[in-house]
């Protein structure tokens, strides 16, 4: 169904590959509502998040994408004033629930940040760190989960040498790249990325840009970005998010090609076309 | 011309600082170290300490400090993570507590050892004891020390919990494995303000390690500390002076080379958590 099916994925093995981008709900949304004390943020957002497929969700700033972010691993539980309702269904299962296992969750779902923010750690801890909380306990298996990851992201070559010294010292590209390799190395499902490239300088950001869409298949991608350009680029489903009255809403979600060639809603088309925001 | 007497100024002050450090070192080892030898650091005190040396009171100075840093780390640094971690800002609880720690902070060291005259030799039946005197000491540095690690802590990126959590990290790992090592410079810089003022104490110790000169043979044991040793000589014992500049050499040695100790094992802790 779409011309990115054929791209080759010379990054990390093939054949564990789901079926690249599967229309079906991996993730189901329902009126989904975050208010952070008295003010409410993002207002009854529903949509569907594909298997597989990059989501690219747009609009302008403060208008509830990162709280949608948040709410969906239930990192929102961090602040103690965030109130989120409504329902989000994870593979027929109920994540909102009082009882759920936010730290299994948690590497089911992972999650890159704007700003790269590796540990103050060596290369290699900072991946064998989580592995290890998450009950990995051979060394062996721990190194070369490590090493694949980084495979999977391109950086083995570069770092090899250097796994012992810190990831501080990694350019902001790489960082945020380790980043990713430390979300890959607990073999989530769902990939959740909050501006992944906005901090980073234009060929920094191609790579990692490319390296999203290698992803594509093996994981579940929603990604927020400000830059539409990328988002067409790189994503098969779009949702673009607007405020009201200081509260943030989704205004249109479909197909990604649909939504920029022949947006239905005029604040979409306006958006999309530079009139505003 | 105002530029140059800025620098002027400047240079000035900050020469003024240095000299007066090294007229009281340098007065000391002129007064004091034809004294030092071996066998001064080794030997007991003798005729009130005008003659013989100063071992025992070696052995009980670092008695009274190890009580001070076995019972004021672990528990100040859980204090500062609570702090830290577990407070939200602007709540009134960690509010009272930290405005409570930095009004004992500025208490004066007499009174410290009134209380622990009262609570630890009396109430609690130490007598005059290294124990009684070292617990008295960890009152007095955990105020410091806890608001030095916590500020330490509150320093850490926001990023890195989030970063942990969202790997799906229990509390506890993050706090172990990345905040307490992304702290250590300030946790060790608050070790050694509390070697240095505990090393430095002589009034909180009076009333509760006492003064006695003999060997201790238990934490039990009164024993008289380097800073009570001096002040002894100094005060009350004619003709003790040569001594007396002898044992401050030996406590000025002593607190750096307690500092010495306590960033090398910071330093050592931070580089074996942070690039194993």
């Amino acid at each position: 169904m779409n011309k990115h099916h054929t791209s080759p994925f010379t990054l990390g093995s093939v054949d564990e590959a789901q079926p690249c981008c599967v229309p079906a709900p991996q993730l189901e949304v329902r009126a989904l509502s975050v208010s952070y004390g008295d003010r409410k943020v993002l207002d009854t957002v529903s949509l569907d998040i594909y298997r597989g497929c990059i989501t690219a969700l747009i609009g302008p700033s403060g208008c509830g994408k990162t709280s949608f972010l948040s709410a969906i691993n239930r990192l929102t539980d961090m602040l103690p004033t965030a109130k989120v309702e409504g329902s989000v269904r994870f593979d027929d299962e109920e994540i909102l629930n009082a009882g759920v296992d936010t730290l299994q969750l948690r590497r089911r779902i992972g999650m890159i940040f704007q700003k790269p923010n590796p540990f103050p750690l060596s290369i290699r801890r900072n991946l064998e760190l989580p592995l290890r909380e998450h009950g990995v306990r051979k060394p062996r298996e721990r190194s070369e989960r490590a090493e694949q990851a980084l495979r999977d992201v391109g950086l083995w070559n570069e770092v090899k040498d250097r796994l012992g010294s810190s990831a501080m010292a990694l350019s902001g590209g790489q960082q945020q790249r380790l980043c990713i390799a430390r979300a890959l190395v607990l073999k989530p499902e769902i990939l959740l990325m909050d501006e992944p490239c906005s901090a980073l300088d234009p060929m920094s950001s191609a790579v990692v840009e490319e390296l999203i869409t290698r992803l594509r298949g093996r994981y579940t991608i929603v990604i927020v970005t400000h830059n539409l350009a990328q988002a067409k680029r790189v994503a098969n489903y779009a949702g673009f998010f607007w405020m009201t009255e200081r509260v943030g809403k989704l205004i249109e979600f479909g197909q990604s090609q649909r939504l920029f060639d022949a947006p239905t809603h005029a604040l979409t088309r306006a958006y999309i076309s530079g009139v505003s925001g | 011309m105002t530029e140059r007497l800025f620098t002027w100024t400047i240079w000035l002050s900050a020469a003024l600082v240095a000299a007066a450090l090294m007229w009281v070192i340098g007065d000391l080892f002129s007064l004091g170290a034809a004294h030092l030898s071996l066998d001064f650091l080794l030997s007991a005190p003798r005729d009130a300490g005008r003659s013989g040396g100063i071992g025992p009171i070696l052995v009980a100075t670092v008695l009274i400090i190890g009580v001070t840093l076995t019972v004021a780390l672990p528990l100040g640094l859980m204090a500062a993570v609570w702090l830290a971690e577990f407070t939200v800002r602007g709540d009134a609880l960690g509010n009272a507590i930290r405005l409570s720690l930095d009004v004992m902070a500025g208490v004066p060291s007499i009174v410290y050892g009134l209380f622990g005259n009262a609570f630890f030799s009396i109430y609690l039946g130490m007598g005059f004891s290294i124990l009684s005197g070292g617990l008295t000491l960890a009152c007095m540095v955990l105020p410091v020390f806890i608001r030095t690690s916590e500020m330490g802590l509150a320093a850490v990126s926001d990023a890195w919990r989030q970063g942990a959590s969202a790997l799906g990290m229990t509390r506890s790992a993050a706090i172990w494995h990345i905040l307490l090592p992304a702290a250590s410079p300030a946790i060790g810089a608050g070790i050694m303000l509390g070697i240095g003022r505990a090393t430095a104490e002589t009034a909180a110790l009076i009333f509760t390690s006492g003064y006695v000169d003999r060997m201790p043979e238990s934490l039990l044991d009164s024993g008289r500390s380097l800073s009570v040793h001096i002040y002894d000589l100094s005060m009350n014992v004619t003709g003790g002076d040569t001594a007396a500049h002898a044992s401050a050499l030996v406590l000025i040695a002593l607190i750096i080379v307690f500092n010495l100790l306590a960033q090398w094992f910071t330093d050592r802790w931070l580089h074996r958590r942070q690039l194993a």
